[in-house]
């Protein structure tokens, strides 16, 4: 029986919270397992990083990710090369696996449009800031691919407090309607800014909302990388491939916390206890899967060491690309509005080109 | 005003809270709602303090949901309660855009005056604070053109408040708009107690006798800087501070301009169908006659706004405003 097949209410899991297998590891090799747990060290030493970075004025605000590593490297492992990825705004970890560079998620949050611009072979789409707004945006692209007789899934991220928005039940409506091959992953990390997941919705779990929408939905624990994969693989093939009386579409309720703030303009200790971040802490998913890896011979203290120093390497050398990128040029806010340049435009930017070129820098940038 | 004339050195955000706190203790009808404005006190800290104070009842965290904050505000004030709905960031307005103009903009003009939505929702707009994408934009022109909306923006603590608590009590849906720039640039004087700004005023900030130009907002600041600069080059400015959008103080729009002659509007939001086109058209429709120079409009451009890396560049700068006042006065 499918892993998507189970009572909303009752969550998937593969490993504890000390790392023994409590359930059916996914077949997976061991190159994969050992990629997986880099990758989640890196999102984590990424995050860790960026948060620095901002701290020092080297960054704009940052919506940290710590916490949430399993949920996003297990889900973007899941995904075939050929699917299609919606991000919300936090993803970074699921973007870097997908193909994003760290530099461009760098220069997003340095408040460089290149920031936006997704690499022509990446099939993702840009951040959504905005809640909940990319979900109808995945229903209507894996709609398409689904009108255009091509075998891909679209996988779209959104937090507990986008499942309230008007725009999560259109896109699960749709999805329902039309079977979209839609995976619908609810990072649900229990809080959204100060407002906790209870406030959100009086529904037992967000995983059962798809009962009402006439298709799957799974409860995850999103800090056991393997049980969101399992999730998620098999909501993938679904989405492909649905049996006989199977409906494409699954939402996936990934129940994990954010340990950080969210974003670094917001300070938690103002709505929530330490006790609390402190008991979420021991299912941290990275020593978690560490441990599996180490117990099952896969890793060891010198592999350990090796893949955090090649990881500290990587995340240094974008971050020293990402600062010695130029400044944009100013003019450049002119392009892309449309296909071609309106007049209006057009002498705008002249007008614009004008003034700088008189002024210079001084004439604009404040202090 | 009322007896207590005490007054208090407050910020702009401190005069939103001070307004809210004012009015919550005068009248038990008034309550405060949307995303974090509880124990959090506010993203920007304009609630702080009010649900200790208030309870859940009256400061009340609502899910991540516009359309719903105002739409179940709506009802709220159909009711006889005196809603004032939170959106986090003028940005995240659009899903309750619907229930905004289609509702209550509407509600009385459609029942003949049955229903009325006493509702004021207070956003913060506006650009400079190297905010996220989607954080920084100035879209008050979509509620201008909004009949049956009235559209507030002030640029002051003192106004702040005393326009807040104007919004609070008017009969009719008020859009709030509060400059984030200048949420905490500088400190003014309110005084304690109750006391309104009436809506629909503009305020002369600096009298002037060759130019009138006219600004609201953060956009307040830069161009008194402006007119500052100027004044050392003999240029003689009067600036206008809108402080209501809509309805416009067309009495003092077109008195300063009489007496000038010539005219520059400074505003962040794009230039086309900004406000900037609305006070031209006052401008050609009552004081034609008076008119020697073609008014300048030193606005945002009309792209989408960008990331922080450029938004120096599309915000009107105090050189951009110069440069547009002289080119209004040397004409």
């Amino acid at each position: 029986m499918s892993v998507l097949q189970r009572d909303p209410q009752d969550m998937l899991r593969v490993l504890d919270e000390d790392g023994e297998p409590v359930g059916e590891v996914p077949d997976l090799s061991d190159d994969e397992l050992v990629t997986m747990y880099r990758e989640m060290y890196l999102a984590r030493h990424f995050d860790t990083r960026a948060v620095s970075l901002q701290r020092q004025g080297r960054m704009g605000t940052y919506p940290p990710l710590s916490g949430q590593e399993g949920a996003q490297i297990g889900s973007a492992f899941a995904l075939d090369e050929e699917d299609w990825m919606f991000p919300s705004y936090r993803e970074h970890g699921a973007a870097l696996h997908r193909g994003l560079p760290l530099k461009r998620t760098l220069l997003y949050w340095m408040g460089h449009e290149k920031g936006n611009q997704i690499p022509d072979h990446v099939n993702m789409f840009p951040v959504a800031v905005p809640i909940a707004t990319q979900i109808l945006h995945a229903t209507g692209a894996a709609w398409a691919k689904k009108l255009q007789d091509k075998n891909e899934a679209v996988i779209c991220y959104f937090g507990d407090g986008g499942t309230s928005e008007g725009d999560f039940h259109e896109g699960l409506n749709f999805a329902g309607v039309f079977d979209t091959p839609n995976v619908f992953f609810c990072n649900n990390n229990q809080w959204a800014i100060s407002v906790p997941r209870e406030r959100q919705t009086a529904s037992a779990t967000i995983a059962q909302k798809a009962v009402a929408y006439g298709f799957e939905g799974v409860q995850v624990d999103g800090m056991d990388p393997l049980a969101v994969y399992a999730a998620t693989r098999a909501a993938v093939e679904k989405a492909k491939n649905p049996g006989e009386g199977e409906r494409r579409p699954t939402l996936i309720e990934a129940v994990q916390y954010r340990f950080g703030a969210h974003t670094t303009a917001d300070d938690p200790t103002v709505y929530r206890d330490s006790d609390e971040v402190e008991q979420w802490k021991k299912k941290d998913p990275i020593p978690r899967l560490e441990r599996f890896l180490r117990d099952t011979g896969r890793l060891d203290d010198e592999k350990v060491d090796a893949i955090h120093a090649e990881v500290e390497d990587q995340v240094a050398t974008a971050i020293k690309e990402a600062e010695a990128e130029p400044r944009p040029e100013p003019e450049e806010m002119f392009n892309n509005v449309f296909a071609e340049m309106t007049p209006e435009i057009r002498a705008q930017a002249d007008e614009f080109a004008e003034l700088y070129e008189k002024h210079g820098d001084e004439g604009f940038l404040r202090e | 005003m009322s007896q207590s004339q005490q007054t208090q050195n407050l910020t702009l955000v401190q005069a939103v809270r001070d307004g809210l706190y004012t009015e919550m203790q005068a009248d038990d009808r008034v309550v405060v709602m949307g995303e974090d404005v509880g124990k959090n006190g506010g993203v920007f800290r304009a609630t702080e303090g009010l649900w200790d104070e208030f309870g859940d009842d009256r400061v009340i965290d609502t899910p991540l949901a516009e359309s719903g904050i105002a739409g179940t505000a709506i009802g709220m004030a159909t009711m006889g309660m005196r809603p004032v709905a939170e959106m986090q960031f003028s940005g995240f307005m659009y899903p309750a855009f619907d229930q905004i103009v289609s509702h209550a903009a509407r509600l009385r003009n459609r029942s003949r005056g049955r229903f009325t939505c006493p509702l004021v929702v207070r956003a913060p707009y506006g650009g400079g604070i190297r905010a996220p994408e989607h954080h920084s934009e100035s879209k008050e022109a979509f509620y201008t053109h909004e009949s049956g909306l009235k559209v507030v923006i002030p640029s002051t603590p003192y106004d702040t408040k005393g326009l807040l608590i104007s919004a609070i009590r008017d009969p009719d849906p008020v859009i709030f708009l509060e400059p984030k720039l200048i949420y905490r640039a500088f400190r003014g004087d309110v005084p304690e107690g109750d006391y309104e700004i009436p809506i629909g005023e503009a305020s002369v900030r600096r009298e002037g006798t060759d130019i009138s130009v006219y600004t609201y907002g953060a956009m307040t600041r830069p161009t008194l800087d402006a007119a500052e600069n100027l004044d050392e080059e003999g240029i003689s400015v009067e600036v206008v501070d809108l402080r209501t959008v809509s309805p416009m103080d067309k009495e003092t729009v077109v008195e300063s301009f009489k007496k000038t002659g010539r005219a520059a509007v400074v505003h962040e939001a794009p230039k086309t169908a900004g406000l900037g086109a609305e006070i031209t058209a006052t401008i050609q429709e009552e004081a034609l006659l008076y008119q020697e120079a073609p008014v300048e409009r030193i606005a945002g451009y009309d792209v989408p706004y960008p990331l922080y890396a450029l938004e120096d560049y599309y915000l009107p700068s105090v050189a951009r405003v110069e440069e547009g006042i002289r080119d209004a006065v040397e004409f």
